[in-house]
Formats: C-alpha cells, sequence, structure tokens
C-alpha cells in the first residue's frame, strides 16, 4: 500500500530529499546555539571578556540566519512535494478510472470516489509533509541533542536518558489506547451523519408521518453515542501533556541538584548547565512532536488504504494484443453466451443466448424490468465479458476488437443517460470531435432534437446545465441519441432511450433511422409496445432466457409474454 | 463568534472557570520554575564555589519548594485538560442535538431552497471547525496570553533594558507572522476555491463515466481533468509554503531576540552598569525564550480562528432559521359511540373526531370522515409567481380523483398544500369542514398518508420501515399492512426477511419494491385520506401492476388524491382533473373526457408528453 503510493512521487523526489537534507542542516545549527551559549557565558561572562561575547554573538547570529534559511527552503520544498504528491495521486486515480471496465465502475459509488479524490488525497498530502517535515526532524533533534548532553557531562546525561524511556513508554501507552477508541469512533461519526443526511432528504416524510420527535430521540441517543466514545478517546489523549511537562519537571529538579553540586566540585560550568537546561526542552518537545505526528499519520493510513484501492483496481476488461482495428459490418451472433456480474455465480444474468442479427436489421427488446435486456446488449460492445459462449460482431469475437474502435462502431445510448455542462454543441461532439454544425444538425434532425434546439434562444449554443438539468427528459433523450448517432456506427443501442419521448416524436426518430441510416444494424429496448413493433424482429426476453424472437405479428400468435404486454398496453386505446 | 462564546459560557461556567484558573496556575509554575534558575546560579551556587565544604541544605529545601509548584503545574495541567475534553465534546454533543431539533422543525421551504449538500456540511465540516476551536485554539490562545503576561512581568522584575529590547523583537515578529499569514491566508481560499472546482468536475465526470467509456472520451477527460488539478496544486502550494514558513521565521526571530538579549546582557554584566548576574541573565533569557513561544502558537491558531469564525456563522444562520408556526387549535381523538353520540375516549375504538374548541369555551367533536376540498386556491413558492390559480377541488369521503397535466403544470405542487408544506396565499381549504390552519399541523398530517414520488426509506429493517407509519404497530400488523401492499412476497425472499437491513436510504433494494415499502409504511398509519404522487421512474410492467394493485387496496374506502405520471392507472376515478400552467382546464370522469377530445384526449393517445 505504501508503496503504491510512494510511487507517485515522482518528480517531487528532489524535493522530498532536499526537504529532508535542509531540515536535518537545520537541527544541527539549532543544537549549537545552546552550545555557543555556554560558551558566551562561561568565557564571555564569567571570563569577563567582551571579545569573546562579541565573537559568540556574531557566530550565533550567523547560524540564527542560516537556520532561518534553512527552514525556509526546507518549508517551502515539503509544501511542494507534498502538493505535488497530491496532485500526482490524483491525476494517477483519475487516469486510472478512465481504464475501468463497467463492472469496475459499479464497484465503486460515485461519492465514494470522489471523497478518495479529495479528502483522501488532502489526508495523504498532510501526512507526507508531516513526515518529511518532523518524522526525520523530531528524532534527529533528539538525538543531536542527547549526543551533546553526553559530550558537555556523560554521568549527568543518564537523567535524559531515564527521562526518555519514561516519556516514550507513557506516550507509546497513550496513543495505543486512543487509536484503539479513535478505531471505534469514527464509523459511528458516519452513522450520525449518515442519519444526519436520511432526514435532510427524507424531510418530506419525516414531516408526513410527523416523526420529528421521534427522529429527535433517535438523533439524541446517537450524538450521546458518539460523546461517550470521543470523551474515552480524548480522556486518554488529556494525559499527553501532563506526562510531558512530568518528565520536563524532573529533569530540571534533577539537573538542579545534580549540576549545583558538579558545579561546585568543579566538573561542570554554569554556561554548561544552561545547555544542559536548554536541551531538556528540546528532547521533551521533539518527543512530543514526534507522537503527535505519529497520531496523525496513522489516521491517514486508512486514506492511504483507500486510494491505493483504487489505484491497484486492475481494469478486467483491456484491448488484446494485435488487435483488429476495423469492423466490417454490422453483423451480430452470440452464440450460446451465459453472462453473470460476478464471474461464476451460480444464477448467471443471461443464460443460452444464441442469436443471429443481420447488418442494418432493426431489432427490437422487449420484457420486463430485470429480464436483462440491458445486460444482453452491453455485451455487444464489449462493456462486460462473457462467462461462457461468445460474441460475434462482423464475424469476430468482440474480444479481439480493440475496444476503442470496436466502441466507436457500436454505439449505446445508455439507459441512465448523461448530458455534461455546455453548450450543446460541445455535448454533440462528444459523438465526433471534428464534427461540422451541419453534421450535427443532421444528426439531430435524425433524432427529432432539431426542432426544439432551433427553438431556443441561443440554439446550438445552448448551455447544459451540469446533469441536463434545464432540457425535459424527452429532450434530454434526443440529444443524447444525437451525439450517438454522430459517430456513425455500424450499430447503434437505443436502451430504453425514448421513454420520455412521445409516442408520435417516437415513430418519427424510427422512420427518419430507417430512411436515413439503413445499412446500421439498430437495436431498440422499449416497455413500450409501439417502440418495437415497426421492428424487423423482436427480441422477447424473460428472466435472462430469449423467449420469443421473430415479427410482431408472430409474436402475438405465438408468444404469451408478447401477447400479455400487448393486451394491458393495448386495451385501454382500443376501448375508446 | 461572541454567540458562540456566550452559549459555551452559559452551559459550562464552572468548568471554563476551573479551566481558567488552572492554565493561570500552571503558567505561574513555568514562571517559578524559570526564576528558579536565578536563585539555583546566584544563591546556591556562585556562593558556594571553591568552599571547602559546601552545604547543599538550603538548595535542597528550595528544589522541595520548586518541585511543588511543578506538581501542582503537572496536576493543572492534567485537571484542563480532562475539564476541556468533557467541555468540548459537551458542547458538541449540546450544538448537534440543539441543530437537529430546530432542523426538524424549519418548514419545507427552507429545505427546498438549501442544497443538501449545505445543509450536511454544517453538521460535518462546520462542526469540526469549532471543536478544533473550542479544544484548541481557545485554551491555546488563552494560556498564551496569560504566559507572556505572567512572563512580560517577571521579565521586568529581573531587566527593564532587557525587557524593552525583547518587547520591540517581539512586535517585529508580530508583525511579520500577521503578513505571512495574511498572504497564506489569501492562497488557503484560492485553493478552497479550486478544491471545489475539482470535486464539481469529478463528480460530474464520474457520474457520467458510463457515458465517457461509451464514447471513448477519456483522454478528452484526463486532459480537462489536468488543467485544473494543476491550478489547484498551485495554489495548495503557494498555501502551504506561506503556512510552513511561518513557523520557522517566528523560531527564528524569537532567537535573534535572545541572542540580542544574552550579548547586551552579556556587555551590562561584564561592564558593571546596571546589576546584572550569570544568574539573572540565566534567567532572563529562559524568560526570554518563553515570551516569544507563544507568539508562534498564536499565528498558528489564526487560521482556525478564523475558520471557525465561518463555521460559526453558518451554524447559527441554520439556527436563526425560522420554525414552522402552528396556530392551529383543532386536534384529533378518539372517540366511542354511546347511544349514537360521540364520546371522547382513549380506547382504542378506531374511531377518530377533531375536536375543535369553540371561543364560548364549548368542544365541539366532529366526525374524522376525510371530506377534502380546495376552493378558490390560489398558491405561489413566491408571492410574485403563482403556480396555482383558482383552484377548485371538491373530493367527498371515499373518492378518487386524479390530477394529470405536463410538467411543470403544478400538480406535485397539490400534495404540498393540504398537509401545510406550504401555506397558499388565498381561498380556503377545508377537511370534514374545518379550515385547516385551525388544525394543529401534527393532527393534520396524521390524518393524511401520504406516497410521494421518490421513496424515501430510513436505516434500520424493513420491520422498523414499515413501522415508520405507526409506531405502536405490531409485528403482524405490520406484516398485514405488508401483504395488502403486495410487499410481503418480495420481503419473504430476502435473506433475513423483515428484519434485513436497509441502508442508505434502501439503495440495496429496488425502485418498485422500494415503493411498495412505502406504501405498506402509509398502509400501516391507517389514515382516512391519501395523497399518492405516482412514481415517474420506469419500473417494469409486471411489478408496476403489484404497486398499482397494492395501491387500489389501500385506497379502498379512503379519500384519495392521485398525482399521475402514467394516465392507465388513473382511469376509474371518480374524477380527472387536467392540469395546464396552474389552472384546473377539463374535469370529468375517464369516458366523459375521452369524448371530448381535447387536452386529456391527447394525453392518454400520447400526442402530448407528460413528463
Amino acid at each position: 500500500m505504501i508503496k503504491t503510493l510512494m510511487k507517485e512521487i515522482k518528480q517531487y523526489k528532489k524535493d522530498s530529499i532536499l526537504t529532508i537534507v535542509f531540515a536535518s542542516i537545520e537541527v544541527f545549527m539549532e543544537i549549537l546555539i545552546p552550545l555557543l551559549m555556554a560558551g558566551l557565558i562561561d568565557k564571555g561572562i564569567e571570563g569577563k571578556n567582551m571579545n569573546e561575547v562579541i565573537h559568540y554573538g556574531i557566530l550565533m547570529f550567523i547560524i540564527a540566519i542560516g537556520t532561518l534559511s534553512l527552514g525556509f527552503l526546507a518549508g517551502k520544498f515539503a509544501a511542494r512535494a507534498s502538493t505535488g504528491l497530491a496532485a500526482n495521486l490524483r491525476d494517477r486515480m483519475y487516469t486510472h478510472i478512465q481504464t475501468f471496465s463497467f463492472s469496475n465502475i459499479d464497484k465503486y459509488s460515485t461519492a465514494g470516489l470522489v471523497t478518495r479524490l479529495t479528502t483522501d488525497v488532502t489526508n495523504v498530502q498532510n501526512a507526507y509533509q508531516m513526515l518529511i517535515r518532523i518524522c526525520i526532524r523530531s528524532p534527529l533533534v533528539l538525538i543531536c541533542a542527547l549526543s551533546m548532553a553526553l559530550m558537555i557531562n556523560p554521568e549527568l546525561s543518564m537523567v535524559f536518558v531515564v527521562a526518555v524511556i519514561f516519556l516514550v513508554c507513557v506516550l507509546g501507552i497513550i496513543m495505543r489506547m486512543a487509536m484503539k477508541y479513535f478505531n471505534d469512533v469514527f464509523p459511528k461519526y458516519d452513522d450520525l451523519n449518515e442519519s444526519v443526511q436520511e432526514n435532510v432528504v427524507g424531510i418530506r416524510v419525516v414531516k408526513s408521518f410527523v416523526r420529528e420527535k421521534y427522529e429527535d430521540e433517535k438523533f439524541k441517543r446517537a450524538a450521546q453515542n458518539i460523546y461517550r466514545l470521543f470523551v474515552k478517546a480524548e480522556s486518554v489523549l488529556a494525559f499527553n501533556s501532563p506526562a510531558m511537562m512530568l518528565s520536563v519537571y524532573s529533569c530540571i529538579l534533577l539537573l538542579s541538584w545534580l549540576g549545583a553540586k558538579s558545579i561546585v566540585g568543579g566538573s561542570l560550568t554554569t554556561g554548561e548547565l544552561t545547555s544542559l537546561f536548554s536541551y531538556t526542552m528540546n528532547i521533551m518537545m521533539s518527543l512530543m512532536m514526534l507522537s503527535m505526528a505519529f497520531v496523525m499519520i496513522t489516521m491517514s493510513l486508512a486514506s492511504a488504504r483507500r486510494i491505493s484501492e483504487v489505484i491497484n483496481e486492475k481494469s478486467d476488461l483491456v484491448s488484446p494484443e494485435n488487435a483488429i482495428k476495423t469492423v466490417k459490418n454490422g453483423e451480430i451472433y452470440f452464440h450460446h453466451v451465459t453472462f453473470s456480474y460476478q464471474h461464476g455465480s451460480q444464477e448467471p444474468v443471461l443464460r443460452d443466448i444464441d442469436l443471429h442479427i443481420e447488418s442494418g436489421e432493426t431489432i427490437g427488446i422487449i420484457g420486463g424490468t430485470g429480464s436483462a435486456k440491458s445486460s444482453l446488449v452491453s455485451l455487444i460492445s464489449r462493456l462486460y465479458d462473457v462467462d461462457k459462449g461468445c460474441v460475434e460482431v462482423a464475424g469476430v469475437d468482440v474480444r479481439n476488437y480493440d475496444l476503442e474502435v470496436l466502441r466507436d462502431e457500436v454505439s449505446v445510448v445508455l439507459q441512465k443517460n448523461v448530458l455534461f455542462s455546455g453548450t450543446i454543441l460541445q455535448n454533440l461532439r462528444w459523438g465526433n470531435e471534428n464534427a461540422t454544425l451541419e453534421e450535427c444538425q443532421q444528426a439531430c434532425r435524425l433524432a427529432c432534437a432539431d426542432e426544439f434546439i432551433e427553438r431556443f434562444e441561443d440554439g446550438y449554443n445552448t448551455y447544459i446545465e451540469q446533469g441536463g438539468s434545464n432540457v425535459s427528459g424527452g429532450q434530454k433523450q434526443r440529444l443524447c441519441i444525437a451525439r450517438a448517432l454522430l459517430k456513425k456506427p455500424k450499430i447503434l443501442i437505443l436502451d430504453d432511450s425514448t421513454s420520455a419521448v412521445d409516442t408520435a416524436t417516437d415513430a418519427s426518430i424510427q422512420q427518419s433511422f430507417a430512411k436515413h441510416i439503413p445499412d446500421t444494424t439498430k437495436i431498440i429496448i422499449s416497455q413500450r409496445i409501439s417502440s418495437v413493433e415497426q421492428a424487423d424482429r423482436i427480441i422477447v426476453l424473460n428472466d435472462g432466457v430469449v423467449d420469443g424472437f421473430a415479427t410482431h405479428e408472430e409474436l402475438l400468435k405465438t408468444n404469451d409474454i408478447y401477447q400479455n404486454i400487448y393486451e394491458t398496453q393495448k386495451k385501454g386505446k382500443e376501448d375508446d | 463568534m461572541k454567540r458562540l462564546l456566550k452559549m459555551l459560557w452559559k452551559e459550562y461556567k464552572i468548568h471554563l472557570i476551573i479551566v481558567f484558573l488552572c492554565i493561570i496556575a500552571n503558567a505561574y509554575a513555568t514562571v517559578q520554575g524559570t526564576l528558579f534558575m536565578q536563585t539555583l546560579i546566584d544563591h546556591y551556587i556562585t556562593p558556594l564555589i571553591g568552599q571547602p565544604n559546601p552545604d547543599f541544605t538550603g538548595l535542597f529545601y528550595a528544589l522541595i519548594r520548586v518541585a511543588a509548584f511543578f506538581m501542582m503545574g503537572v496536576i493543572c495541567a492534567y485537571a484542563f485538560s480532562r475539564i476541556m475534553v468533557n467541555v468540548t465534546q459537551g458542547f458538541l454533543r449540546h450544538l448537534r442535538i440543539e441543530l437537529f431539533e430546530h432542523m426538524e422543525s424549519l418548514p419545507i421551504a427552507y429545505f427546498d431552497r438549501t442544497s443538501h449538500g449545505d445543509v450536511m456540511s454544517v453538521y460535518t465540516n462546520d462542526i469540526d471547525t469549532l471543536r478544533q476551536l473550542i479544544s484548541q485554539s481557545i485554551p491555546q490562545l488563552t494560556s498564551s496570553c496569560i504566559t507572556i503576561i505572567t512572563v512580560f512581568i517577571s521579565m521586568l522584575t529581573l531587566s527593564i533594558t532587557l525587557t524593552c529590547i525583547s518587547l520591540v523583537m517581539l512586535c517585529v515578529m508580530v508583525y511579520v507572522s500577521r503578513k505571512i499569514g495574511s498572504l497564506s491566508g489569501h492562497y488557503f481560499v484560492k485553493q478552497q476555491n479550486d478544491i471545489g472546482r475539482v470535486n464539481g468536475y469529478i463528480e460530474e465526470m464520474i457520474s457520467g463515466q458510463k457515458v465517457v467509456k461509451v464514447f471513448n472520451h477519456e483522454e478528452k477527460a484526463i486532459e480537462d481533468f489536468r488543467n485544473i488539478n494543476n491550478d489547484l496544486r498551485n495554489s495548495a502550494y503557494k498555501a502551504n509554503k506561506f503556512a510552513n514558513i511561518l513557523m520557522p521565521v517566528t523560531i527564528q526571530i524569537g532567537n535573534f531576540s535572545y541572542i540580542i538579549c544574552a550579548v547586551i546582557g552579556a556587555i551590562l554584566s561584564i561592564s558593571g552598569v546596571v546589576g546584572i548576574t550569570i544568574g539573572t541573565l540565566v534567567s532572563f533569557l529562559t524568560l526570554n525564550k518563553n515570551f516569544n513561544q507563544p507568539i508562534g502558537q498564536i499565528s498558528q491558531q489564526i487560521n482556525s480562528v478564523a475558520m471557525a469564525q465561518a463555521g460559526a456563522k453558518r451554524i447559527f444562520d441554520l439556527l436563526d432559521q425560522k420554525s414552522e408556526d402552528d396556530q392551529g387549535i383543532v386536534t384529533l381523538c378518539r372517540v366511542e359511540y354511546v347511544d349514537g353520540q360521540m364520546q371522547e375516549t382513549l380506547k382504542r375504538t378506531g374511531h377518530w373526531a377533531w375536536r375543535h374548541p369553540r371561543t364560548n369555551g364549548e368542544i365541539e367533536l366532529v366526525e374524522m370522515k376525510g371530506d377534502i376540498r380546495l376552493e378558490n386556491v390560489d398558491f405561489g413558492y413566491f408571492d410574485d409567481r403563482m403556480v396555482l390559480h383558482d383552484l377548485n377541488v371538491f373530493a367527498a369521503p371515499g373518492e378518487k380523483i386524479a390530477f394529470v397535466g405536463a410538467t411543470g403544470a403544478g400538480k406535485t405542487t397539490i400534495t404540498n398544500l393540504i398537509n401545510r408544506f406550504y401555506d397558499i396565499q388565498k381561498g380556503t381549504i377545508t377537511y370534514d369542514g374545518i379550515d385547516i390552519k385551525l388544525i394543529k399541523k401534527d393532527d393534520l398530517r396524521k390524518s393524511l398518508g401520504v406516497v410521494l414520488q421518490d421513496t424515501h426509506l430510513f436505516t434500520g429493517t424493513i420491520m422498523d420501515n414499515i413501522r415508520y407509519g405507526r409506531l405502536d404497530a405490531t409485528d403482524e400488523e405490520c406484516i398485514a399492512a405488508a401483504s395488502l401492499a403486495n410487499a410481503d412476497t418480495f420481503i419473504k425472499h430476502l435473506p433475513d426477511g423483515y428484519q434485513t437491513m436497509l441502508s442508505g436510504d434502501g439503495s440495496n433494494l429496488s425502485q418498485g419494491q422500494r415503493q411498495l415499502l412505502a406504501i405498506a409504511r402509509a398502509a400501516v398509519a391507517n389514515p382516512p385520506v391519501l395523497i399518492l404522487d405516482e412514481a415517474t421512474s420506469s419500473i417494469d410492467s409486471r411489478t408496476e401492476k403489484l404497486v398499482q394493485d397494492g395501491m387500489d387496496k389501500l385506497m379502498q374506502g379512503r379519500t384519495t388524491l392521485v398525482i399521475a405520471h402514467r394516465l392507465s392507472t388513473i382511469k376509474n376515478s371518480d374524477c380527472i382533473m387536467v392540469l395546464e400552467l396552474g389552472r384546473i382546464i377539463e374535469s370529468g370522469n375517464h369516458q366523459s373526457l375521452m369524448k371530448e377530445k381535447k387536452k386529456y384526449y391527447q394525453l392518454y393517445t400520447g400526442a402530448i408528453e407528460m413528463d
């Protein structure tokens, strides 16, 4: 997991290393200051030597300036390295998501992916910055300060060693316990937010059933629960600073006692004692920082895991080597196809489908929800792979085509279709980047979208809001069809794409298809008999099995399911 | 911000006073410790140097005294951190509950105008900023200020000259850190905007990811993404850069102050102009460090204080929204018939009545039958834009009234009026002859069953969700309701049956199944009047039939208002109202409307789009 993320440092390796180098040198310089201060006191003041005072003063000043510039540089490079890593991670995830197959996409929710790309990346960014700034620096401070102390006076420094061991143990225990509690808290916290979300979204239901009090009670219990857990977790953390203070104070007291004796005994100078006091702070602070950084980094591990999950997700559909780059015609074969969304599952969605569709035919598909209509057509453009059998387009197994070529030639208008924010023209050109205005207009004429587009004030330059919220359902569907037509595909699949279009327009779309793109194989999925009855042949799907495949007239005679649907849909009209 | 602090103060007066005292004690202990250095060097070390038999007993007692101070410091530090945990979490709990309860009391109009994301972010982001503020920033700032003051006073007692120098350096530090702070703040705002843009882009593209795929649009999508990703990297870099250098800069300015004081102090000490001993100097230098440190801490907290301020503003915005007001006086009560006379009772008789207190003090009982009338109703979501004009609808008990019309004709709006989600501008709506404005909203809504277009379910078992209709319903009653709604069959096929957990708004169920549950939920409530807003999304004919059948059974014996999105389902209505641009343009039953061959006929034959 960490390896996956580390790979994305790439061009920012230099910045990361520079951060560490600068931060380390900064530590060495900072550590020198108390040492020089000792010199100033002992040689300067006690020796009553003005020159020494000036000498040490200037030296310390230079070091402080050096430390300042190093700190400045380290901060700058750390910022560049961490934000660069974050940008790389977002880029890597996003480009990787683009290679996802449909079944990969199904696995993640949109909200989940958005969180991974934003919040989780920010967490990792902060943790990484912490890592290169603090996690190298703090141990270094610890080591340097400790060795300096040892150099000054080995016996007295034993005080530090004991204090450090004590503090490490205490902080370790605190962190361990706190982490355990925090791991319990976060899922509960998510639950709380989810219950708020439910109430915001379903407020009409809450109010209709007069359940405000009930929801209040429910929420109160959840809030109380969170309170209890958080208090538990944080009261452990409350030991942090007293423990730290305890160690510092003990060090000071012991140093004072032992130090006084040593100075009087002549084995220590006053200046050296003050340096030791300074190092006390340095050592303990660095431990404290380290423990904080440790918590932050552990907390970001969850984010890191979620990110690497996306990056390591293997797209289960890839173009084969030596892929075939042309699709000759729109002929389709299904050879005993069995398919399920979880490969090898006991209950396949499609069972033993065996079909042959001629190039240029118009095929209707009808059947109830869950009868796997969409699943059937999604196999043609290889949005999913079959479990058993094979699907052929123009006599070639779809698995042998280059994916991009195949999907250009097999154009699907999805059931859950979306328009993107941008002008109508921009949206249409998704089908063909280089389409001229005339070509776009032509496609819209075929899809019967021209009439309403021309009524818009800005015509083809009308701006479509995100999700196409400023056009009606029927208009949206027609735009989506036009967009698919611009690809000039050999096979055109409409997956329930005219459900919101009125029957008259629906019929005229079909007529124009028959007239203007006769060579294109057209597959039309619909809930409405009227949308499919003009088709050359109609597939009746039932529970993943082909129940009938014939013309409208024949099916009416021979197929029970078809008759049934026909009856329920036509009865009303015949009454009048 | 002020209001927030006031709230905090009101809630935790004693806690806060104790915390404040602890902070002072703690700061005092620290200062005592530092001042002890002077005593140590000047009284217990320097005089003893060179003595043949140094006497350390004085030092020993002095150390004990200091140790006592230190102990007090440690205990106070713990007490204050521990108390703050309770204060912070307790206050957040209080705030959350208050927010939630207030939110539940807000009118529907608020939810219609405010995006769900905005409301959610109050509970998550804004509350989080407050946690940061209360648990860290406020104590940190308080202790920093107290430290600065106590240290400053102690410094004055040691040496006025050196104190002045420290003060000058402090001003430099404050000035520089403010400059850097505002720069970094500027870029943090920019970073926030860029995150918003990236967020929006990803959200749009990923929710359309399947379309991206079928159009081979991946490369273009990546290219666009790279551009905004780069912008974000740049602003994040700058924001972080300034935030990162703030720390070293303040620390080093602190160091400069330290060095300057040391050199000048040394010069003064050697020249003997003012009496500065080594002990004084050493103590002063430590104090100098303690004096500068808080400034660094304060500048670190500035950002989070600013963020909390914005968060608090949004929280109070929500808390200041006006609650739904209710001046209703008429309530529901159970009644029993004694000698053909209605009498109030607590028994579960299955009979209900409106309890209507009259101005003369008498109480009138009106049988609840389910007679709904809308007379000359005008309504608009905004006062200057009417959506419904002069609406007249009469629904006698047990009748089924249907509304049809194209998108935007105002069908769904009608559902908002009868249960008073919105109040009408003109005209009257009566329920069993009582103006609904007189009826208490809770009782009015209890007497109306609503099945909405989009089904919303809650986290919990299927049983819980059905019981939502009536909390005291037994399991048997819930199952009976489910079988009435035709939901029983699919529920039984679920692995855990009625105990199956639903999560994420019932996302593990199909649209049709969710609808069946919504019908069961309304059936358990058993109200005399139903408002059905049919589902728009396409469900297959078989499930649709089940849903329809369930609805039909539910409608039996109840007054029903149906908002129809599909015409096949409402042919048997007693009256069908065709709406256009907020007016009723045709009404009558199916046969008569078909004969007229006007709008309804066109809709029915599919000549005009419904949605």
